[in-house]
């Protein structure tokens, strides 16, 4: 059986086309993975080192529904929060527009058990540094 | 929409030109998240505020994105730079496609 250089192509890009299309019914199935995601995500291959990137969280938290955490990140342009023992990981993306007066916030988070919280700032040369908490959960907030 | 949705948000009402103000905003919602049950074991689906916006005079503060991680009646603190007299609009986006809206002047 002889293909002609034309049908080869056809075949060709019909084949990556269809390899493609399991990935983008996936990314549109889920809009959360796609807006906080995981860190791996975040960070694409690149690596998030030390800095002045400060996450500050309870040490122990009695009620994992409604746990305080702030952070202060000089110079970021996004910071997300993912709290990794959690069913998804992604919690919070915080963008920052022309007229934030600092680079921090403050929010309450749901942990379903005693986990780790972690805070990644992409900064503006298009760094990333990372902190880390851990926070000893008693009752989760995931209502299982 | 979700019942008993209202925004609360407190902003100085006066800052000089320059100055950053430290904005607090609350608003209630039960944000479930998708994970709990109900008493036959059913999945209670997912119905969240999903983004939350601050602008003053049409530019930007903050853009947060919110997963269900984020806790019933959603807070945020954070910081705003006033240059000049003018309003804080806050935006709050619903899973069901609502979205609630506030607007707080502030002279200078």
């Amino acid at each position: 059986m002889d293909f002609t250089r034309r049908e080869t192509l056809a075949m060709g890009g019909a084949a990556v086309v269809t390899a493609l299309l399991p990935l983008r019914a996936f990314a549109q199935a889920d809009p959360d993975a796609e807006m906080v995601g995981t860190p791996d995500e975040f960070l694409a291959g690149a690596s998030a080192g030390e800095g002045d990137l400060t996450l500050t969280a309870p040490e122990i938290a009695e009620n994992g529904n409604t746990v305080p955490i702030a952070f202060d990140a000089p110079g970021a342009v996004e910071v997300r929060i993912f709290a990794l023992g959690n069913p998804t990981p992604g919690v919070g993306t915080f963008r920052f527009g022309p007229l934030a007066g600092s680079r921090t916030a403050s929010t309450r988070i749901r942990l379903a058990g005693t986990q780790d919280v972690q805070a990644i700032a992409k900064m503006e040369d298009g760094s990333y540094i990372t902190a880390m908490k851990t926070v000893k959960v008693t009752i989760g907030g995931c209502g299982g | 929409m979700a019942s008993g949705v209202k925004p609360r948000v407190k902003v100085p009402s006066s800052a000089s030109a320059g100055d950053v103000v430290t904005i607090k905003t609350l608003i209630s919602h039960p944000m479930e998240s998708g994970q709990r049950k109900d008493g036959d074991g059913n999945l209670i689906p997912r119905s969240i505020i999903n983004r939350f916006t601050c602008d003053f005079n049409g530019q930007n503060v903050v853009d947060v994105v919110m997963a269900p991680s984020i806790s019933t009646n959603p807070y945020f603190e954070f910081e705003a730079t006033v240059p000049e007299a003018g309003e804080f609009k806050f935006t709050w986006y619903d899973d069901d496609g609502d979205v609630y809206e506030e607007v707080k002047p502030i002279s200078v």
